[in-house]
Formats: C-alpha cells, sequence, structure tokens
C-alpha cells in the first residue's frame, strides 16, 4: 500500500486487524490475509508507539495528535513529528490503519 | 517524558507463551468440539456419530452461544481456539463462528477431514487466514485404502478435492494419517506424495495409540474393535524408527530430563495449564477426553470464567488413590514418554487413576529401544531412571 502520511488528515484503526489489551500491551492481531510477512504474526508497540497508538482513534488530525503528544514526551518538535509519522507511515503500509473521512 | 530514539512497529510471534510474559492468563487456549457428528466412519475414531444423527444435532450449541462464549473466552485472555469433532464443517453455521473467533483476534486451529470444504469457505480461509495451518486427517493414499479406513464410498475423492482447494487458494495446512491395516504398508509413499502437496507445511504426522471412546454410552461397544486395531510395542517402535534412530534419541532426552515420577498428582499435563476444552452441549473439561462426571463442569448452569478459575484449579489438585497408580506410575521415569492420564484412564477403565496397560507397554519398548530397560525390567522398579538416561546420552 502507498500513499504519504499528511498530519492534516485523520487516522483510525483499519477494520483489517483486531486490536487486543495483553499485559498491559496493545497487540494488533490480523484480521485479513497480507497484514503480517507471515500468517502467525502480531504486532506490539514499546511504551511511546502505544502512546501513540491510543491516539490513532480516528477522532481528530495527526497535527492534534503530535500536539498532545509534544505536550506529553520531552521532545524536539521535528524529532517528535518525524518519528510519529514514520510509525504511521509503517501501520498504514500494514494496512493497519487508514484514512478516516 | 523522554522519547526514544527509535520506535516504530514490533513483529511478535502470535503464539500464547510469547504474548504472555508474566501472568498467566485464567485461559489460554481453548478447545471446541463443535459436534460429535461425522460424514465419515473411521475405523479407529471414537467420535464419529453418523452424520445425520438427529439427536446429537437437537443438543448440540447453537452459533449464537458458541460466539457468547468465544466472546467470554477472549475476554479471559484466550488467544487460540481449537475448532474440532466429528467434523465440525457439518455445522451449517461453521462460518458464522469461525469469523466470530477471528474477529476476537482468535487464532483459531481448524480440525477437519476437508472433505466438505467449499470454495467459498476456502476463500474465506484465504481472505480471512486462521494464522493456524488448518489441519487435515487423510486415511489412505489410494481410494481402496482411504476408503477402506473411512467406510464412505467418495470420501477420497472429496477430501483430495478440499486439500486442493486449500492449497489453489494458498491456506496453509498439515496432513495428518494414520497407521492402520488398510495403509500400514503405505506411510513412505504417503510421506512422499504430502510433501508435494501445494500448501502443505511441516511434516505429516501418523496417529497409531488411537483413543478408545470417552463416552460411556453405546458407543463403547466400539472399543473392542478400536483396540485391535493398535500395534504393540514392537510395532510402534518400529514404525517409529523407519527414518533411523533420531527418534529413539529423542525419548531417551525426554527420560533424561525427567525428574522422577509422577508423584500422585493426577493433572501433570500441559493441557492442564490455563487451558480448556468444551464438548457440543456446552460441557466444559480439561481436555476432550476426559468425560469422568467429576472432572465435567455444565455451562448451562455456570459461566465460563467460574469453570476456568474456580472448578479446573479445584480439579487440578485431584490426587490419584488407586494403589496400583500409587505402586507404578507415580513413581516411574517414563513419565515422558507414557501417555498415561486421566483421560485414558477414563476412557479405558471409568476411573482417572488407573494403569493403562496398553500405554504402559508401548513405554516399556519404547524404553527398551533406547536402551534405558532391559527387557522385563519393569521402569518404575528402577531408582536411577533419569540417570540412567543423561548416562546413556553421554556415553
Amino acid at each position: 500500500m502507498t500513499g504519504k502520511i499528511d498530519l492534516g488528515r485523520i487516522y483510525g484503526p483499519s477494520d483489517d486487524v483486531v486490536v487486543r489489551e495483553i499485559e498491559g500491551e496493545i497487540v494488533i492481531v490480523p484480521l485479513t490475509s497480507g497484514i503480517g510477512d507471515l500468517e502467525d504474526e502480531c504486532f506490539t508497540f514499546d511504551e511511546w508507539g502505544r502512546a501513540v497508538w491510543s491516539k490513532i482513534d480516528g477522532s481528530r488530525p495527526l497535527a492534534t495528535v503530535v500536539q498532545e503528544l509534544l505536550d506529553d514526551y520531552d521532545a524536539p518538535d521535528e524529532l517528535l513529528q518525524r518519528d510519529v509519522v514514520g510509525l504511521l507511515q509503517e501501520l498504514y503500509e500494514r494496512r493497519m490503519i487508514v484514512e478516516k473521512d | 517524558m523522554t522519547m526514544p530514539a527509535q520506535t516504530y512497529v514490533r513483529k511478535v510471534p502470535s503464539g500464547a507463551a510469547s504474548l504472555w510474559k508474566s501472568a498467566k492468563p485464567a485461559l489460554a487456549r481453548l478447545d471446541i468440539e463443535l459436534t460429535e457428528r461425522c460424514n465419515n466412519d473411521c475405523l479407529h475414531c471414537s467420535v464419529n456419530l453418523p452424520a445425520g444423527d438427529i439427536e446429537a444435532r437437537a443438543f448440540e450449541w447453537p452459533a449464537a452461544r458458541w460466539k457468547a462464549l468465544l466472546t467470554e473466552a477472549a475476554g479471559l485472555g484466550c488467544l487460540v481456539v481449537r475448532l474440532t469433532g466429528g467434523e465440525p464443517l457439518l455445522r451449517s453455521d461453521f462460518e458464522e463462528i469461525y469469523f466470530h473467533a477471528r474477529r476476537l483476534g482468535l487464532r483459531v486451529m481448524l480440525f477437519t477431514n476437508a472433505t466438505l470444504v467449499t470454495p467459498r469457505l476456502a476463500r474465506l480461509l484465504r481472505d480471512v487466514p486462521p494464522l493456524e495451518a488448518v489441519e487435515v486427517s487423510v486415511y489412505g493414499l489410494t481410494k481402496e485404502t482411504c476408503e477402506a479406513v473411512t467406510r464412505v464410498p467418495g470420501s477420497f475423492a472429496a477430501c483430495r478435492r478440499g486439500l486442493a482447494l486449500l492449497g489453489e487458494n494458498g491456506v496453509p495446512f498439515t496432513v495428518k494419517g494414520a497407521v492402520l491395516p488398510p495403509t500400514r504398508h503405505e506411510a513412505e509413499a504417503f510421506e512422499a506424495w504430502v510433501a508435494g502437496l501445494q500448501g502443505h507445511v511441516g511434516t505429516p504426522s501418523f496417529a497409531m495409540l488411537f483413543d478408545l471412546r470417552s463416552r460411556w454410552n453405546e458407543e463403547k461397544k466400539k472399543n473392542g474393535a478400536v483396540a485391535a486395531l493398535r500395534p504393540d510395542g514392537d510395532e510402534f517402535v518400529r514404525f517409529s524408527r523407519r527414518h533411523g534412530d533420531g527418534v529413539v534419541d529423542e525419548w531417551r532426552d525426554f527420560c533424561g530430563r525427567s525428574t522422577g515420577g509422577r508423584g500422585d498428582r493426577l493433572f501433570t499435563c500441559l493441557p492442564s495449564a490455563a487451558s480448556a476444552a468444551i464438548d457440543p452441549y456446552g460441557r466444559l473439561q480439561f481436555c476432550l477426553g476426559l468425560r469422568h462426571p467429576d472432572a465435567v463442569y455444565d455451562l448451562a448452569s455456570g459461566s465460563l470464567r467460574e469453570a476456568v478459575t474456580e472448578f479446573l484449579p479445584r480439579l487440578r489438585k485431584t490426587r490419584a488413590t488407586d494403589p496400583a497408580y500409587l505402586e507404578r506410575c507415580s513413581r516411574c521415569f517414563l513419565k515422558g514418554l507414557c501417555e498415561q492420564c486421566p483421560a485414558k484412564s477414563w476412557a479405558e477403565h471409568g476411573t482417572l487413576d488407573t494403569p493403562v496397560e496398553y500405554f504402559c507397554g508401548i513405554a516399556h519398548a519404547q524404553a527398551v529401544a533406547a536402551g534405558l530397560l532391559d527387557g522385563g525390567e519393569k521402569a518404575w522398579t528402577v531408582r536411577d531412571g533419569s540417570e540412567r538416561a543423561k548416562r546413556r546420552k553421554g556415553s
């Protein structure tokens, strides 16, 4: 899947995955084929990725999410924004998130 | 908070062991027998009521109850559900139950004979993969040998059609055979055929030590015939060694890792840890073979949570009282090889803790082949069994 992540757009979890919480971890389980490289793969995040994922709920533009994270994290604006976009790019390419209207 | 320098998504195998790092879930795996009915009538099978058995069908839980139960299971932390039978694809609501399980994020292990796989089901398994290879029981390399086992004309062609549909749709599957009088001679050719199948993963396994029926009803009449199909110890060892002695080394390793006998605790097997099984009528037990009334919890008058957090842990504390078990099994260092367990004891004797001579004989034959026992020596009289295994491994 191609397409650039746009700070002005709204993103949310895709219907192609199931999100479960196991021992405090977010675990993304593929529902449809082609999400992982292998059929038995799930996906999880570290603490930072989890914080980003929890805000990607289809309710507000990505720029707003970035601003909220800047309020929470002690990080240079550019670095944080780059990592958020990088993470979402990977999630988007894996069909774990989609653009919401 | 400080943001780490490099992040992104981490891939993990979806097995229970890797996802549950510290705390154990109340329920990690659930086995569901959707029906006791089967469209085959295999010589050796212990769960094959006729496909059209109206009474059995009437009492089977409907999809709505299974879906509610699966939702409850996921809430308890369950990661994997096995859908089996009988033949689970006999149920017209199979797809509904399957999709619900996957929608909950559960991995699905599907056990089937593949004869009822349709193009529509194969596409569903392709598009919404079970995340586990489908396990297909295939009985025989030719129409003659296969249908001598299944005793259903047309089952050979139907099975091949089902396998082809899985393969064409890229649905991974693994084949399981059985060593039976009609098929015993074709094991190596069977393995070669399986290796060339589109979509097959792993190596085929073969059932030999067939279970007797665990339901103490009219079907028990079949047990004599099933028992007669099982190999004796020498035959079992000979078949197991057909590709060399690597398997014998494994048997020796099992025994070397053992720390003595089972003691008087009855439930020491892996399935008794955070797993449960439910029959088609909503009765829960440790595993599908264990139908002893004291070991069954009726979900119609309780809840899955109560069953796995109160009933099963209480049952897990059960101690053996049978003098023969305490004299033999509790002290036997072959526990890693022997299939003795409460379910086998129940199927063979109607108790939880009676030694099953057949499995005892098989384990002893393995131990003799591995050089751990002299012929005629009884393992439970050996005091240094695990040390023997370690010494033989090192020698």
